[in-house]
């Protein structure tokens, strides 16, 4: 079987991988670039574990090949935090106990950060919205939604 | 190990609520699940599964499939253990199937490759001959006459005579006299409810990497509630020793008792011994609903009657729950629970454990335990309803308390269960008015909790911190409260602690993480290593000052000398104890290991307004309290964080969730999109209000609190819907066609 050759820009890195044509761009990162951030909950994009932006476009990893990611941006949650320093919503996330197992927690970061930088200032309900195809188990969703909604608050509060 | 007799012992660490030692990690996607791991020259694994629900194994063909290029092995039932007996056996007949699939999923062989791409190909190239038997799915169908034997001589002794063979365990309590009790009531009500399977529904599906020689020694890395049973399980099903396999359990994303079980990890490791290479096997979500979990689904009968004041006079339920192809539904469970919140004098309870052609039952959650309240606290609300009577004055009137005989035997200690119910009357939501088309519900639940075998080491380091070892892994924060009870007890600070969930090779044995065990046994576990390392520091500066090891006192993180030596001599800090340990006696380590029995039990009492679309039949939850006794949180947010996660999981079991069987005996709803768990938009935020009854059992008084909260959703929300509908909803999940169904037949 032919391998197709990459090039894609990965938390603004230029990386470059080989992939089978029929591997998504989920196996993609986690297999060919050990970027193990991204999970697979489902395969059907249902879930959401696999959230990340291609373009800065909100997706689920595991619905778009590997070979789409050529001469795209993809941003991923090991893109969020700058060097040492964690984003507000990553610092929000740990303070508000907003997980438990912590599986959905990458894909919802990418998620919300997505949300926050189109609209600052969300109400619950369209927090709730955005983050419907985000699945989580643990928490019924309480603690992570009063983590956004502060994070909000800070950033808008900082700007 | 009793509740210290430290009254008013005022706590610096345990109950605030500082950072979890993981959280860096799980925010920038650092931490490593089950399916993160890799290894050099690593083979993929995928496994042939059974399209039918029940048929015979005539032949497996994998001559096509051995000659694709990449395929390096493939293993039937052949490849494992021929002499294990008893659970094992049933576990074994369940990772890979002997003669007969018994279920729709159910695994048949395997294949590794060198992709995974690969091994999925080769699935394809396997030729499998059936012959279909028929098969039966519904409980009340698998125990009715014409209903298909699924394994002959299953049965134990407990069963009565004349039941079908797919009856395999029986279950009867109680006490007093119940037509006495049903004679004594003004109003008796009895009626028939049923629950469909659910799934625990974590977003990690089961993953592992394996390695296993011919010499028999092996690693195993996996997500596990409970690495040490993986370790012992898989050693019986491929015949090798327990100690030659070091099992490493990776970050858990999610378990809630589903992770208690062993599905994949044999099959891995089986493929490594035949090829001599690392295997990497990754369940995805078809296989984990097809294959994995469920609940039990539940058929019962229940009556109760009642005075016109409020006392319940007597009570009875029959509780028929299937289990799948295998022996263990959690029908005692369900039995126990049922009356739990009850001080009755006439109550009998009999429960059924049946075989279908599902996959085997795993652990939910308290399991048995929310059905058993769906259908009582279902007929409790109901004769509320018809005699006027307010549902918590009913449910106070007639509390178990310290003292009562439980519905199951034994007489209650000190348990929380009254001041649960006060807190939800006095509750601002329990008085809120309500709008038109929404009904509210109340209901209380009841879990056991568990101890369980425990073991635990704390070694302190030369700088004064500490690296303490659990066996139980961390399934929803428990690093943190593991962290604030050890420092806690050396008088350091939280950030000085380090929790480590150990592998196989480094601790005794752990019992996995279930019963809601962990912040009680390995807490407590936790808490007396600590004890034994300050001991060892306290004897360290005896010797230095030359009085007895008894004369010295532990105080916030340092030696003091007391008693007649009292003042004599500057208070040592830990860190100046430990900085010269090498050349005072040497290491400093402190353990624990036993079965501690003194897990307290809990109770919870929910409060729930539910809104009814009278058109479409559509119910959801508007407003959600949660009561419930922690005895003692550690960690208040993480105990917040159980109470909600269990409210939403019942919000999804008693709404959406559900098992869907076509008459082929196939289960149609094998992905999140179908088999539809609460999303954001469905829920409100959930209300929570922690009460602190002190578990006799713990030093602290901590009882475990993880499974309560998903004993009372189940009927809280059905007694919101059915008061909100002005009908009585009788079946799990309250899907809007059951609603308007139900609405249609009201008159």
């Amino acid at each position: 079987m032919n391998k197709i050759h990459v090039n894609t820009s990965v938390n603004g890195d230029n990386l470059e991988f080989l992939c089978d044509p029929r591997e998504t761009l989920l196996d993609a990162l986690r297999d060919r670039l050990n970027l193990t951030g991204a999970k697979e909950g489902c395969g059907t994009g249902d879930c959401g574990a696999c959230s990340v932006t291609l373009d800065d476009r909100l997706v689920c990893s595991c619905l778009v090949l590997g070979v789409e990611a050529e001469g795209k941006s993809i941003g991923t949650v090991e893109g969020i935090a700058e060097g040492e320093n964690l984003h507000p919503l990553q610092q929000k996330f740990i303070e508000h106990a907003a997980l438990q197992c912590g599986i959905c927690t990458p894909g919802i970061l990418v998620a919300t950060k997505a949300l926050l930088e189109k609209n600052p200032d969300p109400t619950e309900t369209e927090v709730r919205y955005w983050l419907a195809g985000n699945l989580c188990r643990c928490t019924g969703y309480d603690k992570i939604i009063k983590a956004v909604m502060d994070t909000a608050r800070d950033l808008r509060e900082a700007s | 190990m009793a509740l210290d007799n430290q009254k008013n012992r005022e706590f610096k660490i345990v109950g605030t609520r500082p950072d979890r030692p993981d959280g860096l990690d799980k925010v920038t996607g650092r931490a490593k699940f089950g399916a993160d791991a890799y290894a050099t020259g690593m083979l993929h694994a995928a496994i042939l599964r059974s399209p039918h629900a029940h048929a015979k194994i005539i032949r497996i063909s994998t001559e096509k499939a051995e000659k694709l290029p990449g395929v390096k092995a493939i293993v039937t039932r052949e490849d494992f253990s021929k002499k294990v007996t008893g659970e094992n056996w049933n576990v074994l007949e369940n990772v890979m199937a002997g003669d007969t699939a018994l279920y729709d999923g159910h695994a048949i062989a395997a294949v590794a490759a060198t992709s995974s791409l690969i091994a999925r190909d080769a699935l394809k190239l396997m030729e499998v001959e059936y012959e279909i038997l028929p098969h039966v799915t519904d409980v009340d169908k698998a125990m009715g006459k014409s209903a298909p034997v699924i394994r002959a001589g299953a049965s134990d002794k407990s069963v009565p005579e004349g039941l079908h063979p797919n009856v395999v365990r029986y279950h009867e309590s109680g006490h007093g006299d119940l037509s006495a009790g049903f004679e004594a009531a003004d109003l008796v009500i009895e009626d028939t409810f049923k629950t469909e399977a659910t799934h625990q529904g974590y977003i990690e599906p089961h993953a592992c990497l394996a390695q296993l020689g011919g010499d028999g020694k092996g690693e195993l890395w996996c997500c596990t509630q409970g690495h040490f049973h993986v370790q012992k399980t898989c050693a019986a099903l491929l015949d090798i020793e327990t100690s030659a396999l070091r099992v490493t359990a990776s970050e858990i994303g999610g378990g809630f008792g589903g992770k208690t079980a062993i599905f994949i990890e044999p099959v891995a490791l089986a493929l490594s011994r035949k090829t001599n290479r690392p295997v990497k096997l990754v369940m995805n979500r078809s296989e984990v609903f097809r294959a994995t979990g469920p609940t039990s689904s539940t058929s019962m009968d229940i009556k109760i009657g009642m005075k016109k004041d409020g006392t319940i006079t007597a009570g009875s339920g029959v509780f028929r729950l299937q289990g799948g192809a295998f022996p263990g539904a959690p029908m005692e469970f369900t039995a126990m629970c049922a009356f739990a919140p009850y001080n009755l004098e006439n109550v009998k309870q009999i429960g059924y454990d049946v075989l279908s052609n599902r996959p085997k039952q795993a652990a939910y959650r308290a399991p048995g335990s929310p059905m058993a309240a769906f259908a009582v606290e279902s007929i409790i609300d109901e004769l509320c309803n018809r005699l006027e009577l307010d549902p918590i004055e009913v449910r106070l009137k007639n509390a178990s308390r310290e003292g009562t005989k439980a519905s199951f035997g034994p007489k209650w200690d000190r348990i929380g269960l009254v001041e649960c119910l006060e807190a939800a009357k006095q509750h601002p939501h329990y008085s809120a008015p309500l709008k038109k088309g929404q009904g509210r519900g109340v209901s209380s639940g009841f879990w056991f909790n568990h101890g369980g075998e425990t073991a635990v080491t704390l070694a302190l380091s030369e700088d004064g911190t500490a690296a303490l070892s659990v066996g139980t892994p961390d399934i929803g924060g428990s690093r943190a409260s593991m962290c604030q009870m050890a420092a806690e007890e050396l008088g350091i600070s939280y950030d000085k602690v380090r929790t480590t969930i150990a592998d196989t090779a480094t601790l005794g044995y752990n019992e996995v993480s279930h019963g809601s065990r962990v912040t009680y046994a390995s807490g407590l576990a936790t808490i007396k290593a600590a004890r034994d390392a300050v001991k060892k520091l306290c004897a360290r500066a005896a010797k230095k000052w030359n009085i007895d090891e008894e004369a010295v006192i532990w105080e916030d993180g340092f030696a003091k000398p007391s008693g007649p030596n009292a003042g004599d001599f500057e208070p040592i800090p830990l860190a100046k104890l430990t900085k010269s340990m090498g050349r005072t006696g040497g290491p400093i380590v402190g353990h624990f290991e036993a079965t501690p029995e003194g897990a307290g039990v809990s109770f919870a009492t929910h409060i729930v307004d539910a809104e009814v679309d009278q058109e479409t039949g559509r119910a959801h939850v508007v407003r959600y309290t949660v009561v419930q006794d922690a005895g003692k949180a550690i960690h208040p947010s993480y105990v917040e964080g159980q109470y909600q996660g269990g409210a939403a999981q019942g919000i999804g079991w008693a709404l959406n969730e559900e098992y869907i069987y076509g008459e082929d005996g196939r289960l149609q709803n094998t992905g999140f999109l179908d088999y539809r768990i609460p999303v954001a938009s469905d829920l409100p935020m959930i209300d929570t209000v922690i009460i602190e009854v002190a578990n006799p059992g713990h030093p602290y008084g901590v009882r475990g609190v993880g499974e309560t909260s998903i004993c009372p959703p189940l009927a809280a929300i059905a007694n919101a819907v059915s008061n909100a509908a002005g009908v009585r909803l009788k079946e799990l999940p309250m899907s809007p066609v059951r609603i308007l169904e139900a609405i249609k037949n009201k008159t």
